[in-house]
């Protein structure tokens, strides 16, 4: 065993690098010359879980699961400092109130602060027709918006910064997997470079084509929907005075998320435009005047001239959910276990009630001393989701296919039940508390406690 | 070996089942599910009686605990876990291979013993913060014997964690008719009713052997809370005891 370099050797052989068929020929050969730099073959200290995956979900989870002191490993295939390039991940994200309480109790509460955009009031109208659906935050808790912008790489970045800090939380990235391996007693993945984690527990944040979902034989139901979502960013004359707009179509939902002014005072805003899958290629070949000024005939002129300040991005709407959360030693989070579409921007703020409840689950269980791998462990966690994720799901689905009915009367009838929703409080605000995430038996995470 | 307090027919049946011991679907299963709410009461009571902090993750740490009847370790890993030095004692030679076996797997640090109490007590007097003691006694032959040598193990101020079923009427009907009968959630054949303590009658035997009950509390199970603590002791109860 002089390949460790991290803490103690297992000294029982039963889990050794032997067993996972990597690294024990480079061993022999390099051990002179690399025993400092990066020795092959070394089995580090177990850890209580191993997350694959350093998306927003599997960042913002390994944090919350080191402040309940569970020591993680993150795998992680790419640089993580690479996706902080704006060509890697234009999109932002509308964080509910819910999720923001639980990135303001793991201390992320400055990156709400200065690079979050409060969403005051939602307007939903039916395409450009005067009668529309006013959600106000004013309404249920003028302190608490209805969501906050943000963009996808500063909540990356601050994730980042703050994940390194912490000494629970060890990354390895950018690092290819050689190969997962799952007892009845442990679990463990060997790393390219030789180096073997084990821990009781593998949780899969690999997204939605998750290898190791798929490696455990977990099928996934699925639907394509004919839709492609367009993302970019807009430059507008006129403040967007904190006022979200969806404004609905029978190709898809044209949502305008207003974000905080860029560094030279221009008033800003985040585009999610659905189109049919076929006229999605013919938009983004425009140039970005062109699609300016097809996004201003969409949502017409209240926010004065437009200009594009982001490369578009496309996305192909599907909606896919795992038969189930978990197999031995692995547990299923965010988009590897759900994925929806974003038309209620609840894609990742489902991911992040996930992670509360897994954070409250397992750290539960480590408290009273259960192995963190137990089905029943896994059980407690899929019975807390999968209800609300399926919901979610559903309630997205059902809208999807309301308004995607084209035609006048489909029309003057979704804009008379907006209007009818609009007029009576009590269904608006069940409406709110759906888009704040906060339906539901709520973990402690998201009440803005540690628990 | 001698088996002084354990009846040997059960211990050759429990140690039958040694292999099936840790499968979370197997005969063990209503253990399995049981679990962790016993260890939230565990838990609970030691840090308020040790006066621990409830939000550290290893809260036993720089205690020693000592799992009496330990079977295949299904309390005594969570004590490790849990950070406490922690030793299982089981009269079934059988159980004991499991277990050690099983905590090997795990990467815990436990010591387990296969002996009967009374030859186990004499080498390790006082020498324990903790000692659990769960569906136990309703398997012992000599009750004072057994609860004398199991106070002589803990310190003075030491906790005694002890769980068992009560001589009802409905815990006949929910464990003996119901559970090992017709449900088969427990080994059929592995209790005698009659041979049950109820809560008066176990208060006396441990304030005989020095050990003065602090709490004593029920443990039952329903369809909205599934399992839970709660004070009717008609079926099953769980207390802690102190060593005076």
């Amino acid at each position: 065993m002089a390949g460790c370099v991290v803490g103690q050797c297992l000294n029982n052989g039963h889990i050794g690098c032997d067993t996972t068929g990597v690294g024990a020929r480079p061993a022999l050969r390099y051990h002179m010359a690399m025993a400092k730099a990066s020795p092959p073959a070394a089995v580090l200290q177990p850890f209580d879980c191993i997350l694959v995956g350093g998306g927003l979900v599997g960042l913002t989870l390994a944090i919350a699961l080191a402040a309940h002191d569970l020591s993680v490993a993150v795998v992680e295939r790419a640089d993580p400092d690479a996706h902080m390039a704006p060509e890697f991940d234009g999109r932002a994200s509308a964080i509910a109130s819910s999720t923001a309480r639980m990135l303001r109790a793991l201390g992320l509460g400055d990156l709400l602060d200065t690079q979050g955009c409060a969403i005051r009031a939602i307007r939903v109208t039916d395409g450009l027709d005067p009668r529309f659906l006013h959600f106000d935050s004013a309404e249920a808790d003028p302190a608490e918006p209805l969501g906050t912008m943000l963009e996808n790489r500063a909540l990356r970045g601050a994730l980042l910064a703050k994940l390194r800090q912490m000494p629970g939380i060890s990354l390895f990235a950018p690092t290819a997997i050689a190969r997962t391996e799952r007892g009845p007693n442990m679990a463990s993945v060997a790393l390219a470079d030789g180096r073997l984690l084990t821990a009781p527990l593998i949780i899969a944040c690999d997204g939605r084509g998750s290898q190791l979902r798929q490696q455990a034989g977990i099928r996934l139901a699925s639907w394509q929907y004919d839709a492609t979502a367009i993302v970019t960013m807009l430059a507008h004359e006129k403040p967007h005075n904190h006022v979200a707009s969806e404004l609905f179509y029978a190709d898809g939902p044209f949502a305008q998320l207003p974000m905080i002014d860029l560094p030279d005072g221009r008033h800003r805003s985040a585009l999610v435009w659905t189109v049919r899958r076929k006229d999605a290629d013919g938009l983004k070949a425009l140039s970005p005047r062109a699609i300016a000024h097809e996004a201003e005939k969409k949502m017409g002129s209240f926010l004065g001239k437009l200009e594009l300040i982001a490369p578009v991005q496309s996305y192909p709407l599907n909606l896919q959910h795992a038969e189930r959360y978990w197999a031995e030693r692995l547990i299923l989070v965010g988009d590897a276990a759900h994925g929806i579409h974003p038309i209620a921007g609840q894609g990742l703020n489902m991911g992040l009630r996930d992670v509360a409840a897994l954070a409250e689950v397992l750290s539960d269980s480590a408290r009273l001393g259960l192995d963190l791998g137990h089905p029943d462990v896994a059980r407690r966690y899929e019975r807390w989701r999968r209800s609300d994720n399926s919901a979610t799901a559903a309630a997205t689905d059902i809208l999807t296919r309301l308004f995607g009915v084209p035609g006048r009367t489909a029309t003057s009838i979704r804009a008379t039940g907006l209007a009818a929703v609009n007029r009576i409080p009590p269904l608006r605000r069940a409406f709110m508390k759906i888009a704040r995430g906060e339906a539901g038996d709520l973990p402690p995470l998201l009440r803005g406690e540690l628990g | 070996m001698q088996q002084t307090t354990q009846n040997a027919e059960n211990i050759a049946l429990f140690a039958g089942l040694a292999a099936d011991w840790w499968n979370p679907e197997g005969s063990s299963r209503l253990l399995h599910r049981i679990n962790p709410t016993r260890l939230g009461f565990i838990r609970d009571s030691l840090v308020h009686h040790f006066g621990l902090d409830p939000r550290k993750r290893r809260a036993l740490e720089g205690l020693s605990a000592l799992d009496i009847g330990c079977g295949a370790g299904l309390v005594t890993e969570p004590l490790a876990r849990m950070g406490a030095d922690t030793q299982g004692l089981d009269a079934g030679a059988d159980l004991i291979e499991a277990a050690r076996a099983h905590a090997a797997a795990q990467q815990l640090p436990i010591r387990y013993t296969a002996a009967d109490i009374t030859d186990f007590a004499p080498a390790h007097k006082g020498r324990f913060d903790i000692v659990t003691c769960l569906e136990v006694v309703e398997h012992v032959a000599d009750i004072p014997a057994f609860l004398a040598a199991l106070a002589s193990l803990l310190k003075p101020g030491g906790l005694l964690i002890f769980s068992t079923p009560n001589r009802t009427p409905l815990s006949w009907a929910v464990l003996i008719a119901g559970a090992e009968k017709i449900t088969r959630m427990i080994p059929d054949g592995g209790h005698d009713w009659h041979k049950f303590l109820t809560p008066d009658e176990l208060t006396r035997y441990l304030a005989e052997a020095g050990l003065k009950v602090e709490t004593l509390k029920g443990l039952n199970w329903s369809p909205a809370k599934g399992f839970h603590i709660s004070d009717d002791v008609s079926i099953t109860y769980i207390g802690t005891a102190v060593r005076v």
